[in-house]
């Protein structure tokens, strides 16, 4: 109960941070992301200030022997740099510069309750839900 | 070049910063959104699934009390119809695929000094670049 109340609080902070740093809007991404035109550079500050609080406290955490409401802690165990890692990060990287939105800002701006936010998210879903289907097929 | 919010941009940055470190030190878990949607949407009820809706759940709230205390949602579109659904497919598929998004590999997996999100995030930034510049200024 503990953890779900705190994961909750914590969503609550990294929400209203995305909509706070306006990269709940795609045309703050879309012009961040046009290089060649007028840019704007907002994303890169969000970015970098995300990165300052993580990079400094990450390592301080994982030193510990466990996290605090939890046995243990949960980290990704992949270390290989493989074609699934970067096929999956181009076809994210065209959906991303093509609409202006990842999960994170897609899934907040579900609270402007815009039907084309609906839309993209109901697309996102449909497409994991492809790719967890699809993904044995191909690497195993 | 377009003012960019640098305020918002610093604060909200240092927002979404902080709720990634408290969850790697309350939970023990990784603040990536994309992966915390698969778990739902496999609906495995041995991983987790409270705190994974209540991240999700938490993040569209904070975006709600932002419209509330606030002001408005800066929400401005640049996709619409059958664009914005192929973006979403393809943000779906290709996080799954890479194993991450902005928040997982851009803002956890860079400050666990991890080789694979770092190569991730580079490779989506710039193909989303690529796109933005094929979209915005070769098609129109």
């Amino acid at each position: 109960m503990k953890n779900t109340i705190a994961s909750l609080l914590c969503g609550i902070l990294f929400g209203l941070g995305l909509s706070v740093s306006e990269m709940i809007n795609p045309a703050r991404v879309i012009g961040f992301l046009d290089v060649t035109g007028e840019w704007d550079l907002t994303l890169l500050l969000v970015m970098g200030s995300a990165l300052i609080v993580t990079i400094v406290a990450f390592p301080l955490i994982t030193r510990r022997a466990k996290p605090v409401l939890e046995e243990r802690f949960v980290l990704p165990t992949k270390t290989k740099i493989d074609s699934p890692l970067l096929s999956g990060a181009i076809l994210f990287g065209v959906g991303w510069g093509l609409a202006g939105l990842c999960p994170g800002p897609a899934l907040a701006g579900l609270a402007s309750l815009s039907p084309a936010i609906f839309l993209f998210v109901a697309a996102m879903v449909a497409g994991q839900f492809i790719a967890i289907k699809v993904e044995p097929l191909i690497w195993k | 070049m377009i003012e960019p919010n640098v305020a918002g941009g610093l604060i909200g940055g240092g927002m979404i910063g902080l709720a990634s470190v408290l969850m790697l030190l309350l939970l023990g878990r990784i603040t990536g959104i994309s992966g915390i949607l698969t778990g739902i949407i496999t609906w495995n009820t041995g991983d987790g699934l409270p705190w994974r809706t209540a991240f999700i759940g938490g993040l569209i709230l904070g975006a709600v009390l932002y419209q509330i205390f606030i002001g408005p949602l800066p929400i401005e579109m640049q996709a619409s119809g059958p664009l914005l659904i192929i973006a979403g497919l393809l943000v779906g598929i290709g996080t799954r695929l890479g194993s991450g998004c902005t928040s997982g590999h851009g803002v956890c997996g860079i400050a666990r000094r991890s080789p694979r999100s770092l190569t991730a995030t580079i490779t989506f930034m710039v193909v989303a670049v690529i796109t933005v510049y094929i979209t915005r200024h070769l098609l129109s």
